[in-house]
């Protein structure tokens, strides 16, 4: 198969991240956390990464960045932004890209903060570091980047230390230290999972307003579908290390395919819906030390079969870009219910097709 | 008119204070205003959620009515008997049916002990005999969805699921008749928090035990929960039953909190209403409302006057006065809305 | 966007480079309390197989003999009454190693009483921190030289007069140790099943309590070492006849010039047994890190 062009037309990509994989040997055995990823971002669009913990989703944006410490890591594959591949830059390179053509920010903003500089000095660091001048320039701009993420009074703020800061606050300080120097592109990881809902609400909605007025690529790393399905165009969903299925967002939500996705979206709690009980995934994730050959979910998969255990399956496209690694969706097995793997049964109802759950139980008195 | 359930809990007009420590020559510092006259009732068999974002009060309440931390006024009673105050080895014995599951699963397990000492422990307390303990925590395990071979495990050999549901076989050990459960699920994935989740229902659905669930999470709580109370900055603004407040919601900040919880389809995309500015510090709360200053319904009247709790209307089942007759009055006396009904508001305009 | 390649991760396995399990790791981590445990328990075996490997009796007074230095006779020579040298040094390492331990015992048992006391029960912290204050302002070897004047000299009388000031440092680290395990999610948790306050600390506190204190416990045999051998040497610690490292090397000091092996040894025993106590305690304090233990 030819790789085709992005989706969004001549847009050419500002970050591709081909065959990436990551890995530690220890004292238990091979642990492989990022298994062959690959996916791209581009220009004014989010593209969003989810899964649960252990998926790699944070280590893959690590990995990136060049910050998983290379003794006990390890890395293959290629990361190109704008045609030079990171993987291949040397940590003195590498700096001068950190911050200024590609940022993060992390979900602790308290321990992401230096608790003994001010913020206007750890904003301004950033900016002296990849674009010189003066200290009082750097400041400036400092200033001018805590009004565009909207701090009242930015002139004041910047003397202010972290520990004065609530939660919401601080990670705004953040988004202004990594748009500092306006970077190409901005990952996010789990930006708001350690904030309060309606703190969420504005820091997304401050993620979003800025991506439209500054046009960088962002890719959003979360376990929370209601914030992918806001913020996101595309969606990457993970499981144990390796991409399992890949869609733009609304596509995503009308047929999800792979039955890691399904279960997923049907065993949340829904702020519409009633169900009796939520679908359950029995077992646990795989320690990334115990992944063998075959498809990383088989173990808790209800349409998995002995091919499944052993050979590992591709990722094929669906249809409009929508690629799902599972040999269940691309051969149209059939679940135990009847209803055929891909279907686009209701979610809501409280059936899960593809979950080894329980039927929702009817001897549950009546809320 | 229906039958009056005794409420099992009744907590009425609970407050904690906390004091800045006096220094030398410095004027001294406003109490950090944690909770403030906060009322409800629960009825057996039901769990009533208490929602709100960081500082909002929740966990202390939850832990003030478990006397984990010492109110600063207020009454607690547990099926009539008022727990503030009571002698240390009498309240003691009244934790054989008040127990609390803890939200971090990973710091509440003792990481010396192996998990059946820990499901054990409270056997022990009350002079359960080994052999009986033994049986006991065979059938906690099992009931909890855990291996039996678990048992003689440290707990760090777990996932954090699994710790939470040793959390929930240590708290029903005991047979208590109200859990208070500080927000169990938030530190779970989200397949790991079904399951919980699940079984906590089931556990009901069984023991008919009453939860007091304290959450941020609105679509657990919607899934989980009889009642729900919304607490801002130390009070209650809103209670009533679950449908009704996420159906209808009257407090603003209710609505807000609602409109803020984004939905998982990309479709809609609901006009959000978003709060200017950020949360107030309890230490120095706004005076009246203290919702006033980003309230978007603020008038002068709210920056004087602490709008009460108030009954609004009685969908569900029939208000009833702490007195135990039906009362449908607008306020209540003492200031204690029941559990047993009505939509319960603080605001000066709804 | 997505790459079409069929990505087949059998293939890719083999294209990895092989796994090497990571050897002897925890061994090679640790080195300096492996060099420290060794020494000691080397330098312990000397001293419990004196009766067995002492050449001589150390108390035998042999005149004729007087400061030789060392031959296949006397191994380590002998001192300003004829005495052997070698006997009484692998005899006085079992008064620094009595010592040592029974120092760290005592302090740390005491020092667990009243700091337990102290961080649980807030009415009598202060008065207890005040008391312990006062001690820890005075010299420790000073209160021990004090102590021993007023006490018949022995053994047992220097081990008690070196713990006394040992004790205010323990209840000071054990009383920050349970303010800290006081906030604990577990103990709060212990509380809330309905535990007794003695039960909790039995029981939730003391279990994880047990890794700083034993380094400390170290620290403080290497120091209470010292200490009997300083005492002994200012002729204050052991009797006179009870051969100690200390009290050789006080009456080996006015024969320096000529008979410089009677300080040398018991000098270089002493200072091995205090490395190798100060090896082991540094060894444990990282082996028992919980921070540096998750490192792979």
């Amino acid at each position: 198969m030819t790789r085709p062009r992005g989706a969004f037309g001549a847009d050419t990509p500002l970050l591709e991240v081909e065959g990436l994989r990551t890995w530690f040997d220890t004292l238990t055995g091979r642990v492989r956390s990022v298994d062959g990823v690959s996916f791209t971002v581009e220009r004014g669009r989010t593209l969003g990464v989810v899964g649960e913990s252990g998926c790699g989703k944070s280590v893959t944006a690590l990995s990136i960045m060049r910050l998983v410490p290379t003794p006990p890591g390890r890395h293959m594959g290629s990361v190109r932004l704008g045609g030079t591949d990171l993987m291949t830059l040397s940590e003195r390179e590498m700096r001068r890209v950190r911050g200024n053509r590609i940022s993060m920010i992390f979900q602790e903003p308290m321990t992401s903060l230096n608790p003994v500089l001010s913020i206007g000095r750890q904003i301004a660091e950033t900016v002296r570091l990849h674009r010189g001048g003066s200290r009082a320039d750097a400041l400036g701009r400092a200033v001018e980047m805590l009004r565009v993420v909207q701090r009242p009074e930015p002139e004041r703020r910047v003397q202010e230390y972290p520990h004065q800061l609530s939660g919401g606050m601080r990670q705004r300080v953040m988004i202004a230290m990594a748009l500092a120097c306006d970077p190409e592109v901005l990952i996010a990881d789990e930006p708001t999972t350690a904030l309060d809902v309606t703190i969420q609400a504005q820091i997304l909605e401050l993620i979003r307003g800025l991506q439209a007025r500054l046009g960088m690529g962002v890719v959003m790393i979360t376990h929370d579908l209601g914030v992918v399905a806001e913020s996101c165009d595309r969606v990457v969903v993970m499981y144990a290390g390796r991409k399992v299925e890949e869609a733009d967002v609304v596509d995503l939500f009308d047929r999800p395919l792979h039955p890691y996705t399904r279960a997923l979206m049907a065993s949340m709690p829904s702020m519409n819906t009633s169900t009796a009980r939520l679908a359950e995934i029995p077992g646990l994730v795989p320690a990334p030390s115990e992944l063998g050959r075959g498809c990383a979910f088989a173990d808790r998969c209800s349409l998995a079969r002995d091919r499944c255990r052993v050979e590992s399956p591709a990722l094929t496209d669906q249809g409009g870009s929508h690629v799902v690694a599972c040999f269940a969706v691309q051969e149209g097995w059939q679940a135990a219910g009847g209803a055929a793997a891909g279907e686009a049964v209701g979610q809501r109802a409280g059936e899960a097709v593809g979950v080894a759950g329980r039927a929702p139980d009817d001897g549950v008195p009546a809320r | 008119m229906t039958t009056v359930n005794p409420p099992l809990l009744e907590v009425s007009r609970l407050t904690k204070h906390y004091l800045s420590p006096r220094r030398w020559l410095a004027p001294p510092k406003p109490p950090i205003q944690a909770v403030d006259e906060v009322s409800f009732q629960v009825a057996r068999g039901e769990t009533l959620s208490l929602v709100g974002e960081s500082g909002c009060g929740k966990t202390t309440t939850a832990k003030s009515v478990m006397r984990l931390i010492e109110p600063t006024a207020g009454s607690v009673k547990l099926e009539g008997k008022e727990l503030i105050g009571m002698a240390s080895e009498t309240m003691r014995q009244h934790r054989r049916d008040l127990q609390i599951i803890f939200q971090d699963p990973y710091a509440s397990l003792n990481p010396r002990l192996k998990a059946g000492e820990i499901v054990a422990e409270p056997l022990r307390n009350f002079g359960i005999g080994a052999g009986e303990r033994r049986e006991r925590v065979q059938w906690l395990f099992s009931r909890v969805g855990l291996r039996p071979e678990g048992v003689a495990k440290y707990a760090y050999e777990f996932s954090g699921g699994q710790r939470q549901r040793l959390g929930i076989a240590r708290a029903l050990s005991l047979n208590p008749k109200l859990i208070v459960c500080d927000e169990p699920v938030s530190a779970l994935d989200v397949s790991v928090q079904a399951q919980v989740v699940n079984l906590l229902m089931d556990l009901q659905a069984e023991f008919g035990i009453a939860y007091l669930f304290v959450a941020h999470d609105l679509a657990v709580v919607r899934h989980i929960s009889h009642r729900v109370a919304v607490m801002y900055l130390g009070h209650i603004v809103e209670i009533a039953d679950r449908d009704t407040l996420f159906a209808s919601p009257l407090h603003p900040y209710t609505e807000v909190l609602l409109s803020a919880v984004p939905v998982p389809d990309p479709r809609s995309r609901p006009k959000r209403m978003l709060l200017q500015g950020d949360p107030p510090s309890p230490a120095n709360p706004p005076a009246g409302c203290r919702f006033h200053t980003r309230c978007p319904l603020a008038q002068p009247i709210c920056s004087e006057q602490k709008p009460p709790l108030t009954l609004r209307s009685t969908t569900g089942r029939a208000a009833v006065s702490p007195s135990g007759a039906a009362d449908t009055a607008a306020s209540p006396a003492n200031g204690a809305p029941s559990a047993s009904g009505g939509h319960w508001v603080a605001c000066h305009f709804r | 966007m997505s790459s079409a390649l069929p990505i087949d991760a059998s293939a890719l396995a083999e294209a990895d480079p092989p796994f090497v399990p990571p050897r002897w790791h925890w061994a090679r981590k640790h080195p300096t309390l492996i060099l420290g445990a060794v020494l000691l328990v080397a330098i312990a075996l000397l001293s419990i197989a004196a009766p067995w490997i002492a050449t001589h009796d150390p108390q035998d007074i042999d005149p004729l003999a007087r400061l030789k230095g060392p031959s296949a006779e006397h191994f380590f020579g002998t001192d300003a009454m004829g005495r052997d040298v070698f006997s009484r040094a692998v005899w006085g390492g079992r008064v620094s190693i009595i010592t040592g331990i029974s120092v760290a015992v005592l302090a740390t048992s005491f020092g667990i009483l009243i700091g337990l006391v102290a961080g649980f029960v807030r009415t009598v912290d202060g008065f207890i921190m005040r008391i312990m204050d006062g001690l820890m302002a005075i010299p420790g070897i000073l209160l021990a030289i004090a102590l021993m004047s007023v006490m018949r000299p022995s053994l047992i009388t220097v081990i008690v007069a070196i713990t006394i000031p040992d004790v205010p440092r323990v209840v000071r680290l054990v009383r920050s140790l349970a303010l800290t395990l006081r906030e604990q999610l577990y103990v709060e948790a212990a509380h809330a099943v309905g535990t007794r306050l003695p039960m909790i600390l039995w029981r939730h506190v003391l279990p994880n309590m047990i890794a700083p204190l034993i380094v400390q416990a170290t620290f403080l045999a290497a120091a209470a070492v010292l200490a009997e051998a300083s005492l002994s040497f200012l002729g204050v610690g052991v009797p006179a006849q009870v051969p100690s490292w200390g009290n050789m090397m006080a009456e080996g000091r006015n024969f320096v010039a000529v008979g410089f092996h009677i300080i040398l040894y018991p000098g270089i025993l002493l200072a091995l047994t205090v490395l190798a106590t100060n090896l082991l305690g540094d060894g444990l304090r990282d082996a028992l890190d919980p921070r540096l233990a998750r490192q792979i």
